[in-house]
Order: C-alpha cells, then structure tokens, then sequence
C-alpha cells in the first residue's frame, strides 16, 4: 500500500445517512434509555409527591365542612396569633437553639479532633470513624433508656431548660456530620499542604487557621446544615426525656388544631429542602472550579 | 549523618489511575519542628526524629508537642464518654437489675415471653418489608439515573430531595400519611367518592403496624437512593463496552456482570434499610398513641407506664435485645462494604 | 455474511484476518467534528496505527469501528459488509480498552472465558481454548486470581487473551499501554506485535506515542482534528512527511531556512536532494533530522544552549550564528557544555522541505 495523503475535503457520496442515532451505551445496556428514566422517575416521582400534596391541600380545609378556606393560614399572621400559638412559638424557639448549640458541638468539639487526628494521630482515624458510626446501632429510642438518669445530673447541675438536650443532639448527628467532614478532609491533600506551608515558614497555628480551615468550608457548611436538618426534625428524646421541642410541641398542637399543625410541618420540611439543596450545590460547585 | 527517607503514605501501583503513569514514590524530609509532619506508621515520630535527625536535642520539645496533642483528644473523648458511651452502658445494664437494685435474669427471661417476641416478630416483619419495597423501589430510581451527568440538575435535585425525605420522619411524616390516606384524607377520599373503593372497609389499618408500612417505605426509598447510587455509579463503562465487544446481550451484562457486582452493595444497603426501619420509634410514636406492637414501642411504653410501676428495667432488657440485634446486622453490613470497596479499586 | 459465532476455529492456523474499510467517515459532538471525513483501508492481518495528539478523533475513528460510537455520515465495512446496522456484540472484533476493563468479580481465567460464554460454548470447551490463549500472553499460572492481585501489565495481557480468545476478525486496541510504565509497555508492545503476526489478525491500534506507533505498526496514519494527514509505512512517515505537523509528530526535526533552486535544498553552502514531490523554486523551510547533523571541526559556528545525555546518545541544543536554534544528535563522549563554541555540519542525507510561508 502506498502512502496516501490527507483525505478529500468533502466527502464524496454519503451513502448511508443516519436519522440521529440512538445513544450506544443505551444499545449495550449500560444506561437505561429516555423513556425508562423518564417513566421511572415520572412516577415514582408522582407518587412522592402525593403525600406533600395532600398535607397542602388539608391546610386549606375548613374543618369537617366541605369546603375550603385561608383562614388556618392567614390565622398565623393574625395578632392574636402569638397568643394562641405561645406554646407552639416557644417550642419552635427551643428547637432553634437546640440546633444552634449542636452546630456549636459540632464545631467546637468534632471539627477540631477530627482535623487533629488526620494530621497528627492517623492510626486513631479509624476508631474516631467507629466512634461515630456507633450511633446509628445504637438508636435514639435505645440512648435515651441511659440518658434518663444522665439527665438527672445534668439537671441539677445546669438547670432544666430545654437546650441541655444537645448535648445528646450533638450524638445524634455524629455519623452525618462526620461524614460531611471527612469526605472534604479525604478531597484535600491535607499532608501535602501543611508540608508545603511549613517548608514556607508557618507554624502549625497558622497552617490550621488559614490553610486548613478555608479548605473545609465546604464540609463544615455541609455538616452543619444537616444537623440542623436532624435536629429540627428530633422527636424520640425530647419526647421521652419530657421536654419540649418543635416536634412534640407539633404532635401536641394536632390534638386541638391539626390545620397549624401541618403547616408548621410543611414549613420545617421546605427548610430543611432549602437547606439540603445549598448542601448539594455546594457539592458541586467545588469540582467544576477544579477544571479551570 | 545521612538522614533516613522515610517512606509515607501508600505505594502507587503500576496500574493506578492512567493520569498517574508515572507516579512516584513521595519521600518527604523529616522535621521536627511542625507539627504538620506525619510520622511514619511503622515507627513513633519521637523515636524517628531522635534517631535520624541530627538535632537530637529538639527530640525533648517534640514530645511535649504530642502530650498537648493528645491533650487536645481529651474534650472530644470526654464528651463521648459521658454522653454516647455511659448511657449505652447503662442502657445496656438497666436490664440486669430489678428495681430493688439487685441483679436479676428476670427482665432478659422476660423478653422471651409471647408478647415480647411477638413484639420482636412483629418489628422485624415491619422492617423486612419496608427494607425490601424500599430497596427494589430505590435501586429502580437509581437505575433510572444512570447515565445523567453527575452534578447536574436532574442529580441535584434528586438528591437533595433523597436527603431531606430521609429525614423526613417521625411526627410530620405521620401527618402526612394521616392527610393522604386518613379518615379524611385526600386519597381516602377520592378513592371512595369517585371510585367507590373503601379501603377501610375491613377497620382503619393506618394506626396499627400494617398502617407503618406505606410511611416507613416514604423514608426508605429516599434512604436506598443515597446508600446505593456511589455504586450504582462505580459500574465502569468500560465494563459494559468490554461485554458488548465480547458478544454480550445487554441482559448477558447485567446478569453476569453488573448484578454480581452490585450485589454486596444492594444487600448492605438492604440491611441499612432494615436497620433503620428497626430503630425507627417517631413515626410509630406519633400514629400509635397507645399500644406496643413493635419494640421501640413497648420501650416507651417501659419507660412511661403509670400503671405499671418500676418497668424502667424492662426498657433496659428491650434496649439490649434492640442492640444485639443492631450490632448483627450493622457487622453483616460492614462485611458487606468491605467487599464492595475491594472491587472499586 | 459473518461465520456462525459459535464456530470454533482451530487455533494453530493464523486465521486470514478480515479487511476493515472507512468511507468518509464523519461524526460530530455537539457542534464540533470529532471525524471529519475519514477514510481508512486495512488489509487483512496487517496492523495499522492511528496516531496523533488527544482530540484528533482516533479513538473515536477506533470505537465506531466497534460500534461504540456511531456514525453520523459514511460507511464502515469490515470484510466488505456494511455494519451500520450490526450492534457491537454482533460484529465479531476483539477490543482492548485502556484500562479498568477486567470484570472485578471474575478470575482471570472466568474472565477470559467470557467471550465464550456469550458464544454459549460448553464449559470444558470452553476452558481449554482460555487456557490456551491464557498460555499465548504467559499468564497460565495467575488464572485464578482476580484482577486488583495484578499489575497494570498483567491487567492488559489478560484484556488481550480475553479479547483474543473468540478469535475475532479484527482486533481493536484503545492505547492499551498508556497507563502503563516505560519499561513495561516496550515489553508489551512487542508482545501484541508477536501475538498479533502470529495470529494474523487484522488490528487497528490506537495511541498518542510515536515511538510505539513507529514500533508495531505496518502502516501508521497520522491523524489531526478529525482527519488523517498522512498514512504510510513507519519509514515513509519519518523520512517523507507531507506537512509539518507530521514532521513534528513524527519523530524529531530541525526547520532550518534554506533556498530551493533547481529542485536542490541550498543551505548553510551544502547543496542537499528533496525527499517528496517536485516544490516552486524559492525560500523553504529544510526538516533536517538531529541525526544529519554532527560536531565537527568545520562548519556553521553556534554556541551550546543544553545537551541531554540520553543513554546510547546525546542530543545538543546549538544557536547557531544565524539565530536558529538546532537540536544535533552525536555520541556520547563528547560532552558539551552550556556556552560552550561550538561546530555543526550537515551530513547531507536528503531533507524534506516546506515552503517557508506555511504556516503549522
């Protein structure tokens, strides 16, 4: 054969032309096609959705009468409405500091230890990782049983307002919050950077404040909006160490007036998506700043 | 002296990531004076430095460094401690005593009578079904998204959706269900004014533990979605390209290659399911006020009987059986995991 | 118009290998054309090389062969037939992908066999013929291992048998030796070239390392922007290239102006023959290889800028006096240093040329 040069600008005959072609990886089986996803997820989807649907459209019913009204609605807003609600307004308010004292166990106690053994104490990673998994086997529902008589200490010492339950709180989001943490420690190349800071002159203050720490924005954020989630959503210790919190407070409210109830309820839920979502893009704004 | 060249960190292998074809083996200076240095993890970093660095004398301020390190664990380990690792203890022991104060078998015996293990019958039946319609409904949406660019909209929105109904549980969930398929509700409603279909005919389910299944399965599926799609994606396409140029129908793929891969993983997140869906007490507690059909249940109602005095124990019996349970099925799911990430190299 | 898949052919006859054809092949990705009209002839059992740096569209020209891409407009042929509408598990080719291919669940022997499997050829059948090509890539002893027990080169001869082992029609390599170590892929490279002869089995061969290419091949085709610029025998690309993007890819070469006059390379006094076609008289641009020119005694004055030792030889950057900046390949022994005046001669091999205007 002899040595061709390029080939002819334009092709000379397209014989066959294809209508756009199905996506191969469709044709081997390694994705499902369009219409598959779309069905799946269409209905599934659908199906998800009809419980928020139905929590919606109870808020507008008008008692045990057929129709329907604003009035549950527009009774929030209303001046009496802080009245009436006291209870409810309270509980909410516990709940909001109860959140803000985890975020602050989390932050104070977890984040500190756990940046100190990656860089110093790497044979402790996995215990620290054990430690933290251990709540999910050991349940709310099963802590609380030995958190009774802990509390009773707790009690006498720092009083018996609500915001003590934290301290149980701040167990409770441990496997979520670690994680959140750990994966942003395992994306940066922590050894690297601290090495690279010290040849340059930085003690180890300095490498931890404004090297490490900027780097872990992401995770920390991450961290603390879902034990934010966790908390708001608490039901089994507050419910059995008596105390007040949103959701007792909730279960309470539905007794005499289920309409604020489920609002309230639809409330904590689109906060809680609002708050995962900024979680979620902040997933991934990281990687694509990495490709520039 | 020459000094030594610790070797850090894993060796790359020849066959790591294409982008590294020529990685090499990182050998970093050992010094004593930052904390940052990692010490080798065959060997204390006290020991490395005195011996290998010339400056011996600064070996004395490196120790002292890593007492105030380990200084730095204790806040951390006190509060777990005091918080995580004592009530479990006494979570645990409570059930070991009656409520004289003395040791007794009794609350452990107790958990074998009838009710009590048709307790446990009942929350495991509970969890098993929720576990198992969550997984296949969870591991079809993660299907389904195969393919879609990670990091898009699509995934975004999915998986955040998957995070916050994860959460989603206990009282609000309750509510929920109680507005779609309640008395009243939406669903109930429509489907006996336009279809003419009651589906409380046979007595109201929705408050006793068949009635869980519906809402526990809402948490579930959300649940499998985030446990399972880091392998659903971990399939590589080069494995289903190297099936089709070896002959393979697409149902030869996935049955030979792609099921048997993911097969650890579905089963792990199987049993997160189950675990989960065991441990749950909100969502009960919120539509089951009184009664306790299932073993978070008869807890409280251990811990908060008024008419039956000093059942604290009892709760601490049940709180054991809860744990032994929880500690199987956690361990058969580690075993699980460690399985997968073999193959995910 | 294809054998029955489940045939089982002898191994110790090479088989004939069947030929693979492009006809203006084009494929665009959103807007840009990966393959912009390629045409491609392989004969049966050679192997041709697609060369070029990444986004040229070789492996794309490599996966629609396959059919793990498709085809916007043109055809492809193998053995004469038209396979737009053969899905890729029917079209009886072997591939090697770059890396991560192995089936983690399976040993190295199940994953040979699979091909098999799919042919639905009986177990002890089966075995034997995926030992036997197991043997032909010398890995017999590490069958019952799984894929992350071996090394990268392991890895890729067990991609090989397996995409071997059907004896398909024409085997496809997706640069199997990139994620490889230096060392490792020459090896390796010289044992597909074996196997591959040995077994008569037309190959297309895909990698952005010349020297390989140059190494296996029978013919390579130079490739850039979703063409090919230049297909020909390795010796015809490195002493006849047709532009200078392949001259540069290609192996090393110095542009040094010169004059053509009389269908002669004037340059630096030498009076040098043009390799290629008839050209315009007028300035051109000479390709000289490092290896024509040598440190002598006499000759062009320059100053030494860096020399490489490379093992067998040295290669020394010169300024010369000119200002052009010449790469000269010499022995070892004589050891220039940066700064150093030195000498340079041409040996007056034959140079191509480009007209000086062309741009890259």
């Amino acid at each position: 054969m002899s040595a061709n040069v390029a080939a002819p600008v334009q092709p000379v005959e397209t014989v066959s032309k294809r209508a756009k072609p199905a996506n191969q990886a469709v044709r081997i089986g390694a994705e499902p096609s369009a219409l598959t996803r779309r069905l799946i997820l269409g209905i599934i989807g659908a199906i998800f959705l009809i419980p928020v649907i139905a929590m919606i459209e109870f808020t507008f019913r008008n008692g045990l009468a057929g129709d329907y009204t604003v009035n549950h609605w527009t009774g929030l807003f209303s001046e009496d409405s802080a009245r009436t609600y006291r209870g409810l307004y309270q509980a909410i308010g516990n709940s909001l500091v109860l959140a803000a004292v985890t975020v602050g166990i989390v932050l104070v106690l977890l984040l500190p230890t756990m940046v100190l053994v990656h860089m110093q104490f790497p044979r402790l990673k996995r215990t620290l990782e054990f430690i933290c998994i251990i709540p999910i086997t050991v349940p709310a529902i099963v802590l609380v049983v030995g958190l009774a008589p802990i509390y009773s200490v707790v009690v006498q010492v720092l009083g018996g307002s609500t915001w003590t339950l934290a301290f149980a709180y701040g167990i409770t989001v441990l496997p979520y919050a670690y994680r959140a943490i750990q994966s942003n420690l395992d994306a940066i190349p922590v050894k690297t950077l601290s090495e690279a800071a010290s040849t340059l002159g930085a003690g180890w203050m300095t490498v931890l404040w404004t090297i490490l720490l900027p780097n872990l924005r992401r995770g920390v954020l991450a961290a603390s909006f879902i034990s934010i989630a966790v908390v708001l959503g608490e039901f089994t210790i507050a419910s059995l160490l008596n105390r007040r919190n949103l959701q007792t407070a909730l279960l309470q409210v539905s007794q005499s007036d289920p309409w604020v109830a489920v609002i309230f309820a639809l409330f904590a839920l689109a906060l809680a998506f609002v708050l995962l979502l900024i979680i979620g893009r902040l997933g991934s704004a990281t990687p694509s700043r990495r490709k520039s | 002296m020459r000094p030594s060249w610790p070797r850090s960190g894993r060796r790359q292998s020849a066959n790591a990531h294409p982008a590294d074809a020529h990685a090499t083996k990182i050998h970093p200076i050992e010094y004593t004076v930052s904390l940052a240095t990692e010490p080798a993890p065959e060997q204390d970093g006290v020991e490395l430095t005195a011996r290998h660095h010339p400056r011996v004398a600064l070996a004395k301020p490196s120790n002292r460094r890593r007492r105030l390190a380990y200084a730095g664990l204790t806040p951390f380990a006190a509060y777990v401690l005091i918080f995580l690792a004592l009530p479990t203890i006494l979570a645990v022991v409570t059930g070991f005593f009656s409520d004289d104060g003395s040791l007794t078998f009794e609350n452990i015996t107790g958990l074998f009578t009838p009710t009590i293990l048709a307790t446990f019958g009942s929350s495991f039946w509970l969890s098993g079904v929720t576990a198992v319609i969550g997984a296949v409904v969870g591991a079809l949406i993660c299907y389904a998204m195969l393919g879609t660019k990670v990091g898009g909209l699509l995934r975004t929105i999915i998986e955040s959706a998957a995070s916050v109904l994860a959460q989603f549980g206990g009282v609000m969930l309750a509510f929920a269900f109680i507005a779609t398929i309640g008395v009243q509700g939406l669903v109930t409603v429509i489907l006996r004014d336009t279809f003419g279909i009651d589906i409380f005919a046979d007595g109201v389910w929705l408050y006793q533990v068949p009635g869980l299944i519906l809402p526990y399965v809402y948490f579930q599926v959300p649940l499998m979605v985030i446990t399972f799609l880091p392998a659903l994606t971990a399939l590589r396409p080069q494995w289903a390209e190297a099936s089709a140029t070896l002959g393979g129908t697409r149902f030869a793929y996935w049955r030979h290659i792609a099921a048997p891969v993911l097969a650890p993983a579905f089963l792990g997140s199987l049993l997160l399911l189950f675990a989960n869906a065991f441990s749950s007490f909100a969502t009960a507690a919120a539509l089951i006020s009184q009664g306790s059909q299932i073993v978070p249940l008869q807890i409280r109602a251990a811990l908060v009987s008024e008419t039956v005095l000093g059942r604290e124990n009892m709760a601490g019996a049940l709180a054991l059986g809860m744990i032994v349970v929880m500690v199987v099925v956690m361990w058969a799911y580690s075993v699980l995991q460690s399985r997968t990430s073999r193959w995910q190299r | 118009m294809t054998a029955a898949l489940t045939e089982i052919r002898p191994t110790a006859t090479p088989t004939t290998g069947a030929t693979v054809q492009l006809s203006a092949v084009v494929k665009a990705f959103a807007g840009h054309a990966a393959l912009n009209s390629i045409d491609l002839e392989v004969a049966p059992g050679e192997l041709v090389a697609l060369l070029g740096p990444s986004g040229c569209g070789k492996t794309t020209a490599l996966r629609s062969i396959s059919g793990l891409e498709s085809i916007d407009s043109g055809r492809i042929l193998i053995d004469g037939a038209d396979v737009a509408d053969t899905p890729t598990n029917k079209r009886d080719i072997g591939m090697v992908f770059q890396a991560y291919s192995l089936f983690p669940h399976m040993t190295v022997l199940e994953n040979v066999e699979f091909g098999l499997k799919m042919r639905k050829v009986a177990a002890a059948r089966r075995r034997e013929r995926a030992l036997e090509t197991l043997d032909m890539v010398g890995l017999t002893k590490h069958r019952e291992r799984f894929a992350h027990q071996l090394s990268g080169g392991q890895q890729q001869r067990v991609a090989l048998a397996r995409a071997l082992v059907t004896r398909p029609r024409v085997l496809l390599l997706d640069e199997p030796l990139s994620a490889l170590d230096a060392k490792v892929r020459v090896q390796l490279r010289e044992e597909i070239r074996r196997i591959q002869t040995e077994l008569g089995i037309t190959t297309v061969f895909v990698t952005h390392d010349q020297e390989e290419a140059l190494a296996v091949a029978d013919r390579v085709a130079v490739m850039r922007d979703g063409r090919i610029e230049q297909i020909g025998t390795p010796e015809e690309l490195y002493a006849t290239p047709t532009n200078a993007f392949v001259a540069d890819f290609v192996g090393l070469s110095n542009r040094m102006p010169a004059e053509l006059i009389d269908g002669q390379v004037h340059l630096h006094g030498c009076t040098l023959t043009l390799l290629g076609g008839p050209m315009p008289d007028g300035p051109v641009l000479a390709l000289v290889r490092p290896e024509d020119i040598a440190l002598a005694t006499a000759g062009i004055a320059g100053t030494v800028i860096s020399s490489s030792f490379l093992g067998s030889l040295r290669r020394t950057r010169v300024r010369l006096n000119d200002g052009a900046v010449v790469a000269v390949q010499h022995e070892v022994e004589r050891r220039p240093l940066p700064g150093d005046v030195v000498t340079v001669q041409l040996k007056g091999a034959p140079v191509s040329a480009l007209p000086s205007k062309q741009k890259k």
